[in-house]
């Protein structure tokens, strides 16, 4: 097995994402084979490798640090679920 | 004459000679979609108010002597994962159902500055994972040359807009393969620019250093006019590569003697469908017939692409879809406690392959894996970048198969989920590199199914990849029959 049923359950937490039991089972099979055909890449010796993380060379992209204009506020806050006096609402943290 | 058969350059024409109005195309591409989207669904969202509205402006700057760009007046279809300022934009999922941003993406400022017609937002695989379009929060779409079976995905809407000519000219975005898979299985034209070409600014991010927009047309004409348009520099996009862009439209020459024609062994190995391998050969013939030099070459990593591809695309998905939590925009499942408000709006807000891949990616990028899997992906992501760089020191163009089958039945995959990533296998390499790839008819299955040829360029190579499009596209007798005028299927089957 590539992965188990338990670790299933600790990705899901980890990701904020519940799953019934049924599907747990249905994940964890589906993952598993996924992740078996993944291996598949330990065939290759990478040891002097270097990784890719990016198709195009690029150093730090910076700009000047100048103040320009942003989204009216009330405009971003539109879309929100819930929203009041100029901030995001959301449920009480502890 | 009907119009919404007709290209982009055809209607361009008739526009700057006035013997039709932009009112009128846009209207007949408005009657269109009525009539063909109860069996094709390629939209979610449709603006045909606004793009009334455009098109009478358009008119009247043509009627004030306005010099006209080549995409004013055309009516265009956005796939419904960039942003438009007061238009919804779901990117296929529940998740962001209701989501209305408040501003453009670069490329939909830089399609309302040509003048261009935006006629709706096309149906996706949810946040462009799948290569079907079934995964759409909105139902599937069918593909209009067999309604039982995909468009492809993920920009299945809008490769099945532009074949049922619910379109003009689309966009798409390609994080493996999902603006040069659909164009094929739809028969049409699908480019995916060099990584860093288009802008992302306002493109809903999947993986970063692999998503790209871009064109899907009906010709090879049509690509290279809606290129022009969408790429350049935007400092807005920190990866977006501050290079001059080249006019597209001077690759339109039907001339290919002395170009060597890379053909890849791998890419034509066993469980490429035969009609599909037979149609690339016969173009590849037709090609070596006017001149270019067939070349053999390997890369030899193909092997590994699916497993690298399937691991870096999760595991930057995992980390942008972090923020689909409920508090600044789309779904929220109301709560006490904000964890549990945060894993009720995920639970129920994304489908099952999203979650399928936001757990692939977790796992990967978890301690104790990191180093087995992501670190290892990239490693390989390596050798294969290398692979192309080695194969393209002997040919100017790679040309193989885009899908290793025709379109495949509506529910022929989707409980199989490997085999379903299986279908972006000759597609998804060209992310990895970041290298240019379209993908252009070249001929049709017994069944009358399209079958995709695909091109792919070194970095930067756009300009003699559409070379070789425009030639391939020139000099087969296949593309006549999905041009205006011919034996569309329209009339038949719809």
């Amino acid at each position: 097995m590539a992965i188990t049923k338990k670790e299933v359950e600790q990705v899901c937490s980890l990701a904020r994402l519940e799953l019934s039991d049924s599907e747990k089972d249905e994940f964890t099979c589906q993952l598993d084979s996924i992740l078996e055909y993944m291996a598949k890449i330990n065939e290759l010796e990478t040891a002097n490798i270097l990784p890719t993380s990016h198709p195009i060379p690029l150093t730090n992209v910076l700009r000047e640090d100048k103040v320009k204009e942003s989204l009216p506020v009330e405009e971003v806050l539109a879309n929100a679920p819930d929203a009041g006096k100029g901030h995001f609402r959301v449920p009480k943290i502890f | 004459m009907e119009l919404a058969k007709l290209t982009c350059h055809e209607i361009h024409n008739l526009l700057k000679s006035k013997e039709i109005t932009s009112l009128e195309v846009t209207s007949a591409v408005i009657s269109r979609i009525e009539a063909v989207e109860p069996d094709v669904h390629a939209y979610i969202t449709t603006t045909f108010e606004q793009a009334l509205e455009q098109a009478k402006l358009v008119d009247k700057e043509i009627l004030q002597g306005k010099e006209l760009s080549p995409l004013a007046g055309i009516p265009i279809a956005i796939k419904d994962n960039m942003c438009t300022k007061g238009i919804r934009t779901t990117c296929g999922s529940k998740i962001l159902h209701n989501f209305i941003p408040p501003y453009d993406a670069f490329v939909i400022q830089r399609l309302k500055e040509a003048g261009a017609i935006i006629i709706g937002k096309t149906n996706m695989d949810e946040f462009a994972m799948g290569s079907s379009t079934e995964n759409s929060y909105f139902g599937p779409t069918r593909n209009p040359w067999n309604l039982d079976t995909v468009p492809g995905g993920s920009s299945g809407g809008s490769a099945a807009a532009v074949a049922a000519d619910e379109a003009i000219l689309a966009l798409g975005s390609d994080t493996g393969g999902s603006i040069r898979q659909p164009a094929a299985l739809c028969g049409v034209v699908g480019f995916k620019p060099t990584y860093g070409r288009v802008s992302r600014f306002g493109l809903i991010a999947f993986a970063s250093s692999l998503d790209q927009i871009g064109p899907i047309t009906k010709d090879v004409t049509d690509c290279a006019l809606l290129s022009n348009v969408i790429c350049g520099y935007d400092p807005q996009d920190s990866t977006s590569v501050n290079l001059p862009v080249p006019d597209f439209t001077k690759s339109l020459v039907n001339d290919i003697s002395g170009f060597r024609i890379g053909v890849p062994k791998e890419y034509f190995i066993e469980g490429i469908h035969p009609e599909v391998k037979q149609g690339v050969e016969k173009a590849i013939g037709i090609l070596e017939d006017l001149g270019a030099v067939r070349v053999e070459v390997s890369l030899p990593h193909t092997e590994y692409c699916v497993a690298v591809y399937y691991l870096i695309a999760p595991a930057e998905a995992s980390s942008n879809l972090a923020r689909y939590d409920g508090v600044q925009y789309g779904l929220r499942i109301p709560e006490e406690g904000l964890i549990d408000m945060y894993c009720h709006t995920r639970t129920q807000g994304f489908g099952n392959e999203v979650k399928r891949r936001i757990m692939i990616g977790t796992y990967a990028l978890s301690a104790g894996y990191y180093d087995a899997y992501y670190l290892k992906a990239q490693k390989v992501r390596t050798l294969i970048k290398q692979d192309f760089e080695e194969a393209f020191k002997r040919c100017d163009v790679l040309i193989t198969p885009t899908s290793p089958t025709p379109a495949f039945k509506i529910g022929s995959k989707t409980n199989d989920p490997l085999q379903m990533y299986l279908s972006d296998i000759l597609t998804i390499s060209g992310n990895l590199a970041g290298i240019p790839g379209v993908s252009i008819q070249s001929g049709w299955t017994q069944d009358g199914l399209p079958i995709g040829l695909q091109i792919l360029a070194p970095l930067f190579g756009e300009e003699r990849l559409l070379q070789v499009a425009y030639t391939v596209e020139q000099n087969t007798a296949e593309h006549l029959k999905y041009l205006p005028g011919t034996s569309h299927y329209t009339s038949q089957q719809l």
